[in-house]
């Protein structure tokens, strides 16, 4: 009687256990992970703007704080995405021709306003506050990254829950001292860079102080952000 | 003291179907959702089942990893406004205008739009309370069904085609003086408004302004003008009251002009530090149980045409002109008795209040009784009405249909009402209109009567308007536009400017203009900036007229005949104008718990007679007219006597309110505008399912049988008894051991008490919670499948005789279990402890299971069975609380204790460096309550407002043997029974 099964058929039974398994593994983890996936989180994507705002230009180069144009950030939960009013307080000065800016100035004239496309952009059911971060010292530079580096603006970090709570957990390795919140670049180990009379100490030394100071809890329950 | 059984313990029970046990009841106790086993949609095939079970899990792999979050735009201003900070709430000052007295408000506007009313605390006509009206206000305004354009003949019209139309028509006028011109109104509470008709008047001699309200106060005017020759309306001070009679005044039941009789009744009903001088004692006749017979004291069924006999029997025995002491067998000599003894007893200290729909003479007993108790000045004072121009509307419609039949009406202006609709039968307003030449109508909605009219003018509402109007006591509120008009619609301000030939003049210059005659030449800009900021013009409430009573000339209401006929608007959608209002339609009614219908209400003896049960639909003749609509049989109603309620079987309310109920109006005629008798009844064999959710979210079903009355949800006790031990409640004191890790400590511990002595079941927190946390609307079937999706509910409970039963109700919010049942049995940890206390509710996390509903002890739990919320209407999504999540289908959701708010106080309290202060959240249901029946803070705080009324000895728990150790709890009901009619 014939032999049913060929001698190549132990390879291959060996072989598709193992792909089986690789593939499976491989399935279920990028399930698992593709919400941190850059194409799924948007993550260092760079989006493109009708008028091409530059960060790096305001912040780095002109040297203008975040509060300038972010006004409500210290009162509200949003940080405010300046009215074309706060635009043209400069550039109807500076670049008054620039063609680049016509959206602006036609904006202004006709009162229609522009609009952005949201590059930081929580879950309408995550209630995230501006004012009581930055009033408990955590800089913009925390979630926002260095904005001064960005011509155009991206996401630096995923704005994941599990992100959220990373910091939510361990405040005290976030904190910065609440004068320096929109500094950008700040080392507590370098405080004098930044402007800083403090004298230099490592994140772990600062850290707790301040957590200590500012009495910061650390809110980790479902309501904190949700309701 | 008599050995009766403490009251506690007497069995409570919720419909008559409990009461006689019927087996259907039975069913429905077992299950919060008895229906949730029927299928919804046709048995689906196995393949089909397979298929879906395949797709469903594939969708969810891809969902729940793979979601690319949509790309958002972010609009900010081209030049933005002044003090507007993106994210915060700004509140503006404004009032309700209402017949009967006006209520202050502060609006929440977010970006502009307004959200949620709140009461203004420093209106004196109001002190800070609202009522159902006010907090659906805002659904109204963004009601998608309103009327957008103005019409002219059914055809849409430019403002300016009315212009040249009305100015035409009104030059034909200028030559004969205006003999032809008519203008009908509502009450009217606006001195502008006023002053602007009266020049009109003046300008057209020959015109005539008429008033028609369906729900009016032509009774009370007409009754003091019986006792004391001139039109003025009583102001009941019930704080100052030790005893008060009511004849079916409904002072109790939520309205604007009632809130502040209702937090002065309230006052006078809380008992604290274990003391009970404070009692008063309310004494209600009534056909029909309402919230004011709910509260009393000693509460007695009578027709409504019946005590008209019982007044004059109580003012005979107080000696007061025109009184009668009636037959000695009469069911009310007893009570009549007793009840004129106390008030004698109490001089200065009492004071006797009637019902709107009472006849004249019951008015003027009334008030001359008051005299004669020298309470005059003390607890009663006597004002001009809030209403201007107060004329007898039934006579002055009357002779305006007379004058339209005649022809010698050409042009009729109808600022706002709906008389097609809801004017007397008798009178055919619809007929007599045809003949009028010219017709133009103000008004929020294309409404039965703008389909009859040339010009239909779309209404702005009056949260998009400019005006002023008066409170109960005269004070003058400034009613302030929150958002520019939705659809460019016009007030009536502006409307009588057009007839004035002024059409370029505002509704906000000529109110400035009649502000100005008020505050003065001097420094007006600095007042009247003042006066808008605060909502109101201080000093203008009215000084008491001084009354003396004179013997009155009064008419014997004819015998009844036959079954009797009431009349009575709807707590809710009132006369009808809120009738395409989703959130009124669809929370119960305070006493009967219908939702999405009205219905013929009648007694249980009656009901027995004709061998009719709730749900046979019946056809009710009286003088010559029909109409059919569901019985209701209802304990406490009054015999031989048919209650229909106004407001419903509307045509042309809109998607949401047509055809909702039946048109009480049909038999309604100008002779029985309240009650009147010779109604005929008959069965017409059908039946109909009315949606009341009085069986469901039953709480003590899994009690044992034995312990069920001692563990009642309400626990009530005469006032003897809690002089006797005011530890109303055993406290069971429990091993506290538990298998669970210890409960986290916050800051803080948030815990609510509700006194159930001050609550008088208007269900204004019920609106104010729907209002503020998004609720959604569910509609007629889902309420009869027990998915009514209300946070805060309010439990009503029958005791004793079905024909005379006493009333008890009960708010029941979630009540935040520190052991919450609902959180162990959650697979997905979706609802979750916070240090402070709350049940959290994580909507994004929930998977639909509903165990922790099934797991609830207090059926406070709501389930999301359908996309419920509407994601579509337009102008519904400006009406959302931004700080509340809208919830999607297959969720569970439930009362946060407006997490929001708590959120809101503590991120300004950590800004400022400071510990939230006591009264410094206020969650929705305890801003907007009347009674403030209900108390928040932390529980922590000793020195806390709530903390104290814990330590109160008639503090206790709902269910407090389930060891769920609930943050909410009650205050038990102490009543003040007189012992002379007790025994």
């Amino acid at each position: 009687m014939a032999q049913i099964f060929a001698p190549s058929t132990n390879t291959l039974s060996k072989v598709s256990i193992v792909a089986g398994a690789l593939i499976a593994g491989t399935g279920a983890f990028a399930l698992t992970t593709a919400n941190r996936w850059p194409w799924i989180s948007n993550v260092e994507v760079a989006v493109e703007q009708g008028i091409p705002f530059s960060h790096k230009h305001h912040v780095a180069g002109l040297g203008i704080d975040c509060r300038f144009c972010h006004t409500a950030v210290e009162e509200s939960a949003v940080a405010g995405i300046p009215p074309v009013k706060t635009c043209m307080g400069c550039h109807s000065v500076v670049w008054k021709d620039a063609p680049m800016l016509e959206p602006l100035r036609e904006s202004y004239r006709t009162d229609v306003p522009l609009q952005w496309t949201r590059v930081h952009d929580l879950p309408d059911f995550a209630y995230f506050n501006h004012s009581i971060h930055l009033k408990k010292g955590i800089g913009c530079e925390s979630c926002h990254g260095r904005v001064d580096t960005m011509p155009l603006m991206w996401k630096v970090n995923s704005l994941n829950m599990e992100w959220c709570l990373a910091c939510h957990r361990n405040p005290q390795d976030f904190v910065r001292p609440r004068e320096q919140v929109t500094t950008m670049g700040w080392d507590p180990m370098h405080p004098e860079a930044s402007g800083s009379s403090l004298p230099p100490m490592s994140q772990a030394e600062l850290g707790p102080k301040l957590v200590q100071e500012y009495k910061i809890q650390s809110q980790t329950h479902c309501s904190t952000c949700h309701r | 003291m008599s050995h009766e059984a403490p009251e506690s313990t007497r069995r409570m029970w919720r419909s008559l179907a409990e009461y006689n046990g019927a087996e259907r009841f039975q069913e429905r106790l077992l299950r919060q959702h008895p229906q949730q086993t029927q299928k919804v949609f046709d048995a689906p095939e196995r393949r089909d089942f397979l298929k879906l079970m395949g797709a469903s899990l594939a969708l969810a792999g891809v969902s729940s990893s793979c979601t690319k979050q949509p790309s958002e735009k972010l609009v900010p201003w081209a030049k933005n406004p002044e003090q507007l900070l993106p994210g915060k709430a700004l509140f503006f000052a404004t009032s309700m205008p209402w017949a009967g007295g006006s209520i202050g408000l502060l609006v929440e506007s977010h970006m502009g739009r307004p959200t949620k009313c709140e009461g203004n605390a420093d209106h004196p006509a109001s002190l800070g309370a609202t009522d159902v009206w006010s907090q659906a206000a805002v659904l109204g305004l963004y009601d998608p069904d309103r009327s957008q354009t103005l019409l002219y003949r059914g055809r849409a019209a430019t403002w300016s085609s009315f212009l040249d139309g009305m100015k035409q028509a009104l030059t034909n006028q200028a030559g004969k003086q205006g003999a032809g011109l008519r203008v009908l109104t509502q009450a009217v509470v606006s001195p502008t408004l006023e002053a602007q008709l009266k020049e009109l008047l003046a300008k057209y001699p020959q015109a005539a302004w008429h008033q028609w309200q369906p729900h009016n106060r032509d009774n009370a005017r007409a009754g003091a003008l019986l006792a004391f020759g001139q039109d003025v309306a009583a102001l009941p001070r019930f704080d100052k009251a030790d005893v008060v009679v009511s004849l079916e005044a409904d002072f109790l039941a939520s309205a604007p002009g009632n809130v502040r009789a209702m937090r002065e009744f309230a006052g006078r009903r809380k008992l604290r530090g274990g003391l009970s001088d404070n009692l008063n004692r309310l004494y209600v006749l009534e056909g029909r149980p309402s919230c004011t017979g709910a509260a009393a004291d000693h509460r007695l069924t009578l027709r409504p045409s019946e005590i008209e006999a019982a007044a004059r029997a109580l003012a005979a025995r107080l000696g007061v002109d025109g009184g009668n002491p009636g037959p000695a067998g009469a069911p009310y000599a007893r009570w009549v008795e007793a009840a004129a003894k106390d008030l004698a007893a109490h001089k200065g200290r009492a004071l006797v209040v009637v019902g709107e729909s009472q006849p004249p003479a019951v008015h003027a007993l009334a008030q001359l009784v008051n005299e004669k108790l020298d309470s005059i000045g003390k607890c009663v004072e006597y004002l001009p009405p809030a209403e201007l121009s107060g004329t007898d509307n039934a006579q002055s419609l009357r002779t305006l249909v007379q004058e339209m039949k005649e022809g010698k009406v050409e042009i009729l202006v109808l600022v706002s009402g709906n008389p097609v609709y809801d004017a007397p039968a008798d009178l055919d307003f619809a007929g007599a209109l045809a003949k009028v030449p010219l017709r133009a109508h103000l008004s929020l909605y294309r409404d039965e009567t703008s389909e009859l009219v040339d010009w239909h003018v779309n209404e702005a509402h009056f949260l998009e308007s400019w005006s002023d109007a008066r409170g109960a006591d005269g004070t003058l509120g400034i009613v302030q536009p929150l958002i520019a008009p939705l659809y460019a619609g016009k007030s009536a301000h502006e409307l009588l400017a057009v007839l004035l030939d002024k059409p370029g003049v505002s509704a906000y210059d000529t109110l400035r203009e009649s502000a100005q005659k008020l505050l003065g030449e001097a420094e007006f800009e600095r007042k009247w900036r003042r006066a808008v900021h605060d909502g109101l013009i201080p000093g203008t409430a009215s000084a008491p007229v001084s009354v003396s009573g004179r013997k009155p000339e009064l008419k014997t209401t004819p015998a009844l005949v036959g079954l009797e006929i009431v009349f009575r608007t709807d707590p809710l959608v009132h006369d009808g104008r809120f009738a395409n209002n989703g959130w009124l339609l669809e929370q119960p009614r305070p006493m009967t718990m219908l939702t999405w219908d009205n219905a013929i209400q009648l007694s249980v003896a009656t009901a027995e007679k004709h061998g009719i049960e709730t749900g046979d639909v019946l056809e009710i003749a009286f003088e010559g007219r029909k109409l059919t609509g569901p019985a209701f049989v209802t304990p406490g109603h009054a015999d031989e006597s048919l209650t229909l309620t106004l407001g419903f079987g509307r045509r042309k309310a809109g998607k949401t309110g047509n055809g909702v109920g039946y048109d009480a109006y049909a038999l309604r005629t100008s002779g029985a505008l309240g009650q009147g008798s010779g109604a005929t009844l008959r069965k017409t064999g059908e039946t109909y399912e009315l949606a009341t959710t009085q069986e469901h979210d039953a709480m003590d079903t899994n009690l044992p049988e034995n312990r069920r009355e001692e563990m009642s949800p309400v626990r009530v006790a005469t006032v003897d008894r809690f002089r006797e031990n005011p530890h109303l409640v055993e406290k069971h004191e429990h091993e506290d051991t538990t298998l669970y890790p210890a409960r986290l400590e916050g800051e803080y511990a948030w815990g609510m008490v509700i006194d159930l002595n001050a609550c008088t079941a208007c269900g204004a927190c019920v609106t104010a919670c729907s209002a503020e946390n998004n609720v959604a609307v569910v509609g007629k079937s889902e309420i009869l499948r027990g998915r009514e999706m209300h946070w805060l509910r309010i439990d009503r409970y029958f005791q004793g005789d079905p024909k005379n039963p006493k009333i008890y109700t009960q708010p029941i919010p979630c009540m935040q279990c520190e052991n919450a049942p609902c959180e162990s049995v959650c697979p997905v940890a979706a609802t979750t402890h916070s240090p402070e206390g709350l049940n959290d509710m994580v909507y994004n996390r929930c998977i639909g299971t509903r165990y922790c509903a099934n797991n609830c002890p207090y059926k406070v739990r709501r389930f999301n069975f359908f996309l419920y919320s509407d994601y579509d209407s337009e102008s519904l999504k400006l009406a959302r609380n931004p700080d509340v999540t809208v919830r999607s289908r297959g969720v569970m959701e439930k009362c946060t204790y407006c997490v929001q708010r708590i959120n809101r106080a503590r991120l300004s309290a950590k800004k400022e460096d400071r510990r939230i202060r006591d009264g410094e959240i206020r969650t929705a249901c305890q801003a907007v309550c009347p009674a403030e029946a209900i108390a928040f803070g932390d529980i922590r705080d000793p020195q806390s407002a709530v903390s104290k009324l814990k330590a109160e000895p008639h503090n206790y728990a709902l269910l407090e043997e389930l060891n769920t150790r609930p943050r909410t709890t009650y205050l038990a009901r102490v009543t003040n029974p007189n012992r002379e009619l007790e025994s």
